[in-house]
């Protein structure tokens, strides 16, 4: 009985709540459009700066921005999130969304990824994947090979290099490879294995690190596709933006932020 | 230049959830209070699980119940239209859930306190229990319910776990400030952080002074009586 009060209380303050008014796909022209897009966290500078370009080329269209472990995502959109937009930080996510019926789109490759070891302490140039042998070395970041593609990438090139067995009561896993870029920013990791992409962000580079860049032999290639959620069919802001992606302006500046193109 | 939103989402939540759990727990606490059924320890103890429970061990089942992958989020999804996973109406159904026992267990120790004559009296002159309630009962647990209202606001201002869990951190729906002090710091947004972080620190440190300063006015009231 009382839970039907409280269920009573909670209908009759919905419609008050949500300040965006829900979700806003498939407006009609000439009124804004939210574009909802979970973003793999090694696009997050990368991201930052398509977003404010297209927005400038689009001034209807909001784009909404969110971070995370490519892994944490699928298991998100797999329970009903509300994403327009799919960009992981691998192909595989993406293929299993689509085989659960869970893609609007084709699968489209919008970039490679590439592997850096990262450190402010030493210079990775000069020691390479040997610098983490160190015995100052105490904490090395790489991010959660559990649900983040870059994680996994990373236990493969420590695997490749032999190191991994030797260096495993080191490691401290990042809950996605922004949160491990932050853990060797702040020093509280002596080094981490992270995206290309985020050590070339000027938040990364203010801080004094330097990086080598992981040969790719040692690893999987990380080509990394995006795909239209069920959640932003008709959505004609999504549409733009996945226009907009494969336009010389959007593949420069991925360019800029250390994504090949395929 | 700092985003109120998140803050202003923090503030809606803790607010909304607070009215409601308000309505909830004085009726579930005086029946608490005053049943001597004997299965009410096992509600009691029920109730108070979100205390004691890692939020991460209750998102996780907010998670299964509110997926419209599963039976109960598929039927209110289908039938209410209601989506209760990444969205503010789920925030406020798994805060009501995780700060309830803040509000509640305030509110049974107000009644409990208070001595049976009081009804009695009220009783033997004739008044009902609803108006023994609303005019004699709660105007003496107020303290109760102004611990209960800030404990359970600031609680669910706090709240982090869960909503990591069913939120999502989709900005003006469910990234409220702690999320959002979480995303900024993996920004390296060190300054932001700190903005949301003093932000919410002060707002804390204010509802408490209310709290406190309430509570002793009400102590000093009591004893000039």
């Amino acid at each position: 009985m009382r839970t039907a009060i409280g269920q009573l209380f909670l209908t009759m303050l919905f419609p008050l709540l949500s300040p965006t008014g829900g979700q806003s796909s498939g407006l009609p022209a000439g009124q804004r459009t939210t574009v909802t897009v979970a973003a793999a966290a090694d696009l997050k500078f990368a991201m930052d700066s398509l977003a404010a370009d297209f927005g400038k080329k689009n001034p209807g269209i909001d784009i909404k921005l969110i971070y995370g472990s490519s892994g944490n995502f699928f298991q998100q959109i797999g329970n009903g999130a509300p994403f327009d937009l799919f960009f992981s930080a691998d192909m595989d996510y993406p293929r299993q969304l689509q085989a659960r019926g869970l893609t609007a789109s084709v699968i489209r490759i919008y970039g490679t990824g590439q592997l850096v070891l990262w450190s402010r302490s030493f210079d990775p140039d000069i020691r390479k994947m040997d610098g983490l042998l160190d015995a100052s070395v105490k904490k090395i970041a790489i991010a959660n090979p559990a649900h983040a593609p870059y994680g996994r990438r990373a236990e493969e090139a420590l695997r490749y290099f032999k190191l991994y067995d030797r260096v495993r009561d080191k490691l401290v896993l990042g809950e996605n490879i922004a949160q491990t870029a932050q853990y060797a920013q702040s020093g509280a990791a002596d080094v981490a294995i992270i995206a290309l992409s985020l050590a070339v962000s000027p938040a990364m580079q203010r801080s004094g690190g330097k990086y080598w860049l992981i040969p790719p032999a040692s690893h999987q290639t990380i080509e990394q596709g995006f795909v239209l959620l069920p959640h932003g069919k008709g959505n004609n802001g999504a549409d733009r933006f996945m226009q907009y992606l494969s336009t010389p302006e959007a593949g420069a500046i991925l360019k800029s932020f250390g994504f090949g193109r395929t | 230049m700092i985003d109120w939103q998140p803050i202003w989402l923090s503030m809606q939540l803790a607010g909304i959830t607070t009215l409601i759990l308000v309505v909830i727990a004085i009726p579930v606490g005086y029946w608490l209070a005053h049943s001597r059924r004997r299965w009410k320890t096992a509600v009691e103890a029920l109730l108070s699980l979100p205390m004691v429970l890692p939020p991460t061990v209750l998102g996780f089942y907010l998670l299964l119940a509110f997926s419209p992958t599963g039976g109960f989020g598929r039927f209110i999804d289908q039938y209410l239209g209601l989506r209760l996973v990444f969205t503010f109406p789920g925030l406020v159904v798994a805060s009501l859930i995780y700060s309830l026992p803040f509000m509640l267990n305030p509110v049974i120790a107000g009644f409990t306190s208070l001595s049976p004559d009081l009804r009695a009296a009220s009783r033997t002159l004739g008044k009902s229990d609803i108006t023994t309630l609303l005019r004699i009962l709660l105007p003496n647990i107020r303290p109760s319910l102004v611990t209960g209202v800030v404990l359970s606001f600031a609680h669910t201002i706090g709240e982090f776990g869960v909503v990591m869990m069913i939120g999502g951190s989709i900005p003006g729906q469910t990234r409220v400030a702690s999320v959002a002090i979480y995303d900024e710091v993996q920004s390296i947004h060190y300054s932001l952080a700190n903005r949301y972080a003093l932000t919410l620190l002060l707002i804390s440190f204010v509802i408490l002074l209310i709290a406190y300063g309430t509570n002793h006015h009400f102590n000093q009231r009591k004893t000039l009586l």
